[in-house]
């Protein structure tokens, strides 16, 4: 059986107990090892390792990476996951169990800049990467061997050891036939893991997973296939596809074949981008309409600064609140022409924030574009009755050319000037 | 309650009671339609709690009384009823049973009391007036158009109907908008129409109005005030509530300054336009108009797509202008014009457009571009 050592990358015939060559435990082995291609990487702990990384103190404490008391956990280091802290818990929980983290607020841009690094990395070995988040992503080597004169699989344990010798954090690789296969293998064995699902063990491996491992199988679909009986993939795999296919629509086609562990969906570099948005979390719960407007207009002058760096206009404008008990409520509007617009945004946002009877109070507000299109070169004519936003878009461009010349604070809206952020 | 009645009368009445039901509703009783017989005379009452209609028809009471019974139901039972049919209604309130009876079919329906009904509260109106049906269709056929569909401008969610100074003097003035067009209706203002509040008149009370409208000579009498309108020939009462909003200052859209005129036949006008039309992206639907000397050119390019031209002889003399618009938009207002030529009258291509019938400026539409 084909294996190689994770440490000091020796090729080997069989599988021993201990790298013949550097005695690492680290061996790798399975039958199909040298010839599955498509990769998931997922490094461990991204936000918190790399807060690690930049202060070695901090590397035998608890770190939660996460946003103020009333944020949730973005990220949280093994340490901490020991106490029972997991990412997206509410942080006053998070701090419940483990009093004594280090509590880091997300350093994005940062965090963004390590990602690139590692991104070039990757890029070295397959043009084929498909970004999920900053910390992972979809590589699919098939075809590489001669040009790395390393089959995938090799190639990714390379990959991962540079990662941690020249980046100084740790990542997790799922090597499997396809991209659902391999996102659940690199799940398997971290940190630090690298796990192996063949087309020969792909049955075995899935029989008594429950439903919720598939890709888009959240509550409500589990809670449906329940109705149905079904609870695990072996429970899918019972079903005949027809009767899925007219249960569950063109959704239980692709719940059938993936407990089939099938999966049609190929490695997509740069997938277009489908919406920019932002979103912030109030330090108190906020019912005040101007408060909340207040809010919005920064949000919309970050989406919109988005927008206009990757020039993307958008036709449909999301607003989003969540309210005090957590429930989410969503309300959109389609615009006549796409829009880049803050201007625009926070107009389309304040009216369907206008339409919105329930007194609140909200914890958190949220705007996008979507409906993406690249941008024209001009703005939107405008309305009959908005005569005056030709004018406006005009002001807009002009303040970011003097942005762009004098940096962000150079000038700003009058409600802009309060409290930024978090209020 | 128990009456006979004609399948004609019946379905004419009901077909309008079913319409203005609210179907997605959670109140029962806001399903049913509201039966009462005395004398010599049937009502139908219908309400969605915005809008109430009453349809009074000719009928044999034998028994006065009243009931509420499903008005989809019931419309659907005398639908399927062979023509000539004499219907007769009959109640059994301790049962809470219709009994719907004609030749050898009858039914049995479901009813509500009908003291659960809702009867829209009678209000003082500060303006009546009679106008013909000939003229009201006219205001309000060629302004719904433009009545908005977003929930979030609520206060263009209809027509606003008011009095205004015309070209001509006083005038009864329909307005619809939704921002990127406009239509501005005149008629003569009728007597008794002086005093009357500007109200906005909601989408489904302008279609439900329509069915009144279909006689030319018939007068129907018109009944304003700051909450409600009504609008009743002698069978049909139509009352609703207005959109409690302000209708921004259309005024100041309408532009007076467009010098750059374009005279065109309408229909062909529209024709070409819905052929170029066909090759446009689904969503932008843009038309180009390059006008030069007597040409106008019609064209779409839509890269995914493909390209369409077509070339119209028309009456056009200033200087070259390229300026696009909505298809959907242009076409719409096209069909608005039904005797003479339409003018367009133009200033930039960033502009508003305005169009009309000829020199009649008792109808004036005005349409946003596009960039193209």
């Amino acid at each position: 059986m084909p294996a190689i050592c994770r440490d000091c990358l020796a090729c080997l015939d069989d599988a021993p107990a201990r790298c013949p060559q550097c005695r690492s435990p680290r061996i790798l082995a399975h039958p199909e090892l040298f010839t599955l291609s498509i990769a998931h990487l997922d490094c461990d702990a991204f936000y918190a390792s790399v807060e690690k990384r930049d202060d070695p103190a901090l590397s035998p404490r608890p770190v939660i990476v996460g946003g103020g008391t009333r944020g949730v956990v973005s990220t949280c280091c093994y340490v901490a996951r020991i106490s029972g802290v997991r990412s997206a818990m509410p942080m006053f929980k998070a701090l419940k169990l483990c009093p004594e983290a280090v509590v880091i607020r997300p350093r994005m841009a940062h965090y963004a800049a390590v990602s690139r690094q590692i991104h070039a990395l990757m890029a070295e070995l397959t043009p084929l990467i498909e970004p999920l988040s900053l910390d992972e992503a979809f590589l699919d080597l098939t075809g590489t061997g001669r040009l790395h004169h390393a089959p995938p699989a090799l190639s990714m344990a390379r990959l991962v050891r540079r990662i941690e010798t020249e980046i100084g954090v740790t990542a997790s690789v799922g090597l499997s036939h396809n991209k659902f296969l391999a996102k659940i293998a690199s799940d398997l064995d971290k940190p630090r893991g690298f796990s192996v699902i063949g087309q020969s063990d792909t049955e075995a491996f899935l029989r008594d997973q429950p439903v919720r491992i598939l890709w888009g199988v959240g509550a409500a679909t589990q809670a449906a296939l329940a109705q149905a009986g079904i609870r695990t993939l072996a429970d899918i795999r019972r079903q005949d596809r027809s009767s899925l296919i007219r249960r569950f629509g063109a959704q239980g086609e692709r719940l059938w074949q993936l407990a089939h562990g099938q999966d049609g969906r190929r490695v997509l570099p740069d997938a277009p981008m489908k919406s920019v948005s932002n979103e912030t979390t109030f330090n108190t719960d906020i019912a005040d309409r101007e408060a909340l407007a207040a809010q919005l207009w920064h949000l919309c002058e970050t989406v919109s600064a988005r927008m206009k760096a990757k020039r993307l206009a958008g036709r449909t404008v999301t607003l989003k609140l969540r309210r005090a008990d957590f429930s989410l409520m969503t309300r959109q509007h389609g615009l006549h022409e796409p829009s880049q617009l803050a201007d625009t945004l926070f107009r389309a946002g304040t009216d369907l924030l206008a339409g919105i009877t329930e007194p609140g109070p909200f914890r958190l507000i949220g705007i996008g574009f979507s409906e993406l299109s690249p941008a024209a070169d001009h703005d939107p004519i405008g309305d009959l009755l908005d005569p005056a936003a030709p004018r406006r878009a005009g002001a807009e461009r002009a303040v970011d050319r003097i942005r762009a010349k004098f940096g962000k604070d150079a000038i700003i809206k009058g409600r802009g000037l309060g409290p930024s952020g978090k209020g | 309650m128990k009456i006979s009645i004609e399948r004609a009368a019946l379905l004419k009445a009901v077909a309008q009671a079913q319409s203005v039901v609210e179907r997605r509703n959670t109140i029962p009783i806001l399903a049913n339609v509201l039966i009462e017989a005395e004398g010599d005379t049937v009502s139908f009452r219908a309400t969605d709690l915005d809008i109430e209609v009453v349809d009074k028809a000719h009928a044999q009471v034998e028994r006065a009384g009243a009931t509420t019974v499903s008005a989809v139901m019931l419309h659907e039972i005398v639908r399927k009823l062979p023509d000539g049919a004499l219907i007769q209604l009959s109640d059994d309130a301790a049962a809470g049973r219709l009994s719907v009876q004609a030749g050898r079919s009858s039914f049995n329906l479901a009813t509500l009391p009908k003291e659960d009904f809702p009867v829209m509260a009678s209000s003082e109106y500060t303006a009546n007036f009679s106008a013909r049906a000939a003229e009201l269709r006219r205001l309000f056929d060629k302004s719904k158009f433009a009545i908005s569909t977003e929930e979030t401008r609520y206060y263009l969610n209809g027509v606003y109907m008011h009095v205004a100074q015309g070209e001509d003097g006083p005038a009864l003035r329909c307005v619809a908008t939704d921002g990127h067009r406009l239509a501005r209706i005149d008629a003569a203002l009728p007597d008794g129409a002086q005093g009357m509040p500007g109200v906005i008149v909601p989408r489904k009370t302008v279609g439900e109005l329509r069915k009144l409208l279909d006689d030319d000579d018939a007068q129907i009498a018109v009944s304003v005030s700051e909450t409600k309108v009504r609008f009743a020939t002698p069978a049909i009462t139509l009352t609703s509530k207005v959109i409690d909003g302000t209708f921004p200052d259309y005024t100041r859209v309408i532009p007076v300054g467009n010098t750059r005129r374009l005279e065109v036949d309408a229909a062909e006008f529209a024709k070409a336009v819905d052929r170029v039309a066909t090759v446009s992206s689904e969503r932008s639907r843009a038309v180009k108009l390059s006008l030069d000397e007597d040409r106008l050119v019609l064209s779409v390019n839509a890269p995914d797509s493909g390209a369409a031209e077509e070339e119209l002889a028309v009456a056009y003399g200033d200087e070259r202008l390229e300026i696009g618009f909505n298809a959907k938009y242009l076409l719409e207002i096209a069909s608005q014009v039904d005797r003479e030529n339409a003018v367009f009258l133009f200033n930039s291509s960033g502009d508003p457009t305005l169009m009309r019938e000829g020199n009649d400026t008792s109808a004036v539409y005005v349409v946003m571009p596009m960039r193209v």
